[in-house]
């Protein structure tokens, strides 16, 4: 598509916020339920009916990331569509009462939004998460929201390769926002936290009343960070972790790691450099929830995407 | 002043994972075994993972606080089908480092913990323990690379709960701020300092060392302070002030912002002028308590050294 197309998108009519999709992921916990509770003029917007959704509240109650299995794993094609029952891992049961409740993925009656409200322990700063380097409407939005929140910045994560995305719960709509605010450490709220992700969805709000009441965003162009590799930590024969993040990686996300620069300190105190062919940029650093899914890290590579100007219908 | 003799520390134990979130003490356990085998000859050291079942769920524990568990009533309770693990696992662990106040207990436990909270490396040792207040010394003696600071609990005896009361002598070794699940490598290596220092102190203090008494600064737990809550739900409505967040030991005096309500105003703190600390830990919060507060004294020290063998 040249960048004189202007893509078309219908209003968006239906918006959800997400929070406690893993439950112990306190700033979308307590913003939806400040919101669930009173307060629901912060979200609403002219046009828009937004509504704030507690996505897993077993795993809230417990204070833990799941109470079966990881809910933003389980929007799976083969979960969505297995016969519902008790039987099945509590976080299905919810894939599927979400997948009809705002859903059904990949369906036109399915949500327009979804921004789905994460933590992290990892130093990423504000986070927004994309599935998609062909959405122009969330691209659109990101550009509106990079802008607005200048000069503090707003990584764009990409993440789309089919062997290292995965199947979220915001998947069920037809636009995906992934909001990833760190660092805070889990069953934590910290204030400037709470606040910083606030903000990021006033704006993303502001974007789509904009939208609906018919304003044209011209074409722009969005630098992403896009994810390349999944890095494990060193592993003895038995699968024991054998090595830290390093001091000098931690808290480092997003800045430019090059081959030679040091990755690891094992428990006496050597250094392991990385290795690969040029640099990238790693995100997600020691993230608690990754160490059982053997993650460290994910190196990215920087991307320019470009968006159509976009327009309601 | 006097100068006080105690026996020698002959049976040392480090414990790790009485917390099973608090991930530098378990990581730390079997480095120990491996690096430590033949470097101490005057005591013996084991090592001891405390709560092996929230260990491997990585949680703080799995029934109930372990370390909670040590009051005398818990350790003499008769077990039934309704006693929690931590119950019965710290039963376990005073007939295996105890039992508290026997001849058989050993001789210095180190009880490795980690916070979410800023609060560098604490040592937290009861009011009656001098030996535990002369290690802190020599850590704060030993270590720059971050504020080494002293807690002390002043609950009576008979009323002590926390695993390191077992031993004859014993302290906590408190570092943070790491969050829960996670192993920083910067608060791993200070927290290794802190344990080999410890090590180091106990093999001195057996070859003979007088340790010099002296003023030591300490803080002394006084209260705590609850989140304000929605008095229908008792859920949370406000969040640590940005301006008290991180900052764990500096004075906070009347009317200094203490919370941050959702709706943006700022709650003051009204009360004595006290140093806070575990100012956000993250385990707290079931325990109503959003920061500690702390008096701080200087409290004189007397010499100590070991008792020789007849």
């Amino acid at each position: 598509m040249s960048s004189n197309n202007v893509a078309s998108f219908n209003e968006a009519r239906r918006v959800a916020i997400f929070g406690g999709t893993h439950g112990n992921e306190m700033s979308g916990v307590t913003l939806v339920n400040l919101w669930m509770m009173n307060s629901r003029e912060e979200i609403q917007r002219k046009g828009v009916d937004t509504k704030p959704f507690i996505t897993n509240p077993k795993a809230v109650e417990k204070c833990s990331r799941y109470v079966d299995t990881d809910l933003n794993r389980a929007f799976t094609t083969a979960n969505l569509s297995a016969p519902s029952g008790k039987d099945l891992p509590y976080e299905v049961q919810r894939a599927q009462e979400i997948n009809r409740l705002f859903g059904p993925k990949g369906s036109s009656e399915a949500y327009d939004v979804i921004f789905d409200l994460h933590n992290t322990t990892s130093n990423m700063g504000c986070t927004l998460i994309l599935e998609s380097s062909k959405d122009h409407f969330n691209l659109q939005m990101m550009n509106y929201i990079k802008k607005a929140i200048a000069p503090d910045s707003c990584p764009v994560l990409l993440n789309e390769d089919p062997g290292l995305k995965y199947a979220t719960a915001r998947s069920v709509a037809k636009h995906s926002v992934g909001l990833e605010v760190g660092p805070q450490p889990q069953g934590v709220l910290r204030s400037n936290i709470f606040e910083a992700m606030r903000i990021i969805l006033k704006h993303a709000l502001d974007f789509i009343e904009l939208f609906n009441e018919g304003v044209e965003f011209p074409p722009c162009t969005v630098d992403v960070f896009k994810v390349s590799e999944r890095m494990d930590y060193p592993r003895d024969a038995n699968g024991n972790i054998i090595a830290m993040v390093h001091p000098n990686l931690q808290d480092c996300d997003w800045e430019p790691l090059t081959p030679g620069d040091p990755m690891f300190q094992t428990f006496d105190g050597k250094t392991i450099p990385y290795e690969g062919e040029s640099a990238v940029y790693p995100t997600f650093i020691n993230e608690a929830a990754y160490y059982e899914k053997q993650q460290a890290f994910v190196t990215t590579r920087r991307e320019t995407l470009a968006a159509n100007a976009i327009r309601k219908v | 002043m006097e100068q006080l003799l105690f026996k020698p520390m002959s049976r040392v134990a480090i414990c790790g994972g009485t917390h099973g979130n608090e991930l530098c003490g378990v990581y730390m356990l079997k480095e120990l075994q491996v690096s430590q085998q033949d470097r101490f000859r005057s005591f013996s050291l084991t090592t001891v993972l405390a709560n092996p079942r929230a260990v491997d769920v990585c949680r703080r524990y799995t029934e109930k606080d372990m370390n909670r568990c040590f009051t005398n009533t818990l350790l003499s309770a008769p077990r039934t089908e309704v006693t929690p693990y931590e119950v019965t696992r710290a039963q376990e662990l005073n007939g295996l480092l105890g039992p508290r106040g026997s001849e058989k207990a050993v001789d210095l436990i180190c009880d490795l913990h980690n916070t979410t909270a800023n609060m560098g490396l604490c040592i937290i040792a009861h009011f009656s323990d001098w030996v535990g207040m002369h290690l802190f010394k020599y850590l704060q003696e030993k270590i720059t690379s971050a504020p080494v600071r002293l807690i002390l609990f002043k609950d009576p005896p008979s009323e002590m709960y926390s695993l390191e009361s077992l031993g004859k002598h014993g302290i906590t070794i408190e570092v943070g701020p790491q969050p829960h699940g996670v192993l920083r490598a910067d608060i791993y290596n200070l927290m290794r300092e802190a344990v080999d220092r410890a090590l180091e102190w106990a093999e001195s203090f057996n070859s003979g060392t007088v340790f010099e008494g002296g003023e030591i600064e300490v803080y002394i737990n006084v209260d705590k302070k609850d989140y304000p809550r929605d008095p229908e739900t008792q859920e949370l409505n406000a969040a640590i002030h940005p301006q008290l967040q991180d900052n764990d030991f500096c004075l906070l005096k009347p009317g200094d912002p203490a919370f941050m309500s959702f709706s943006g105003e700022t709650i003051c703190y009204e009360g004595e002028e006290l140093y806070p600390f575990f100012v956000n830990e993250g385990a707290y919060y079931e325990q109503n308590t959003a920061f500690k507060l702390a008096q701080r004294e200087s409290l004189l020290l007397p010499s100590i050294s070991v008792k020789k063998q007849q």
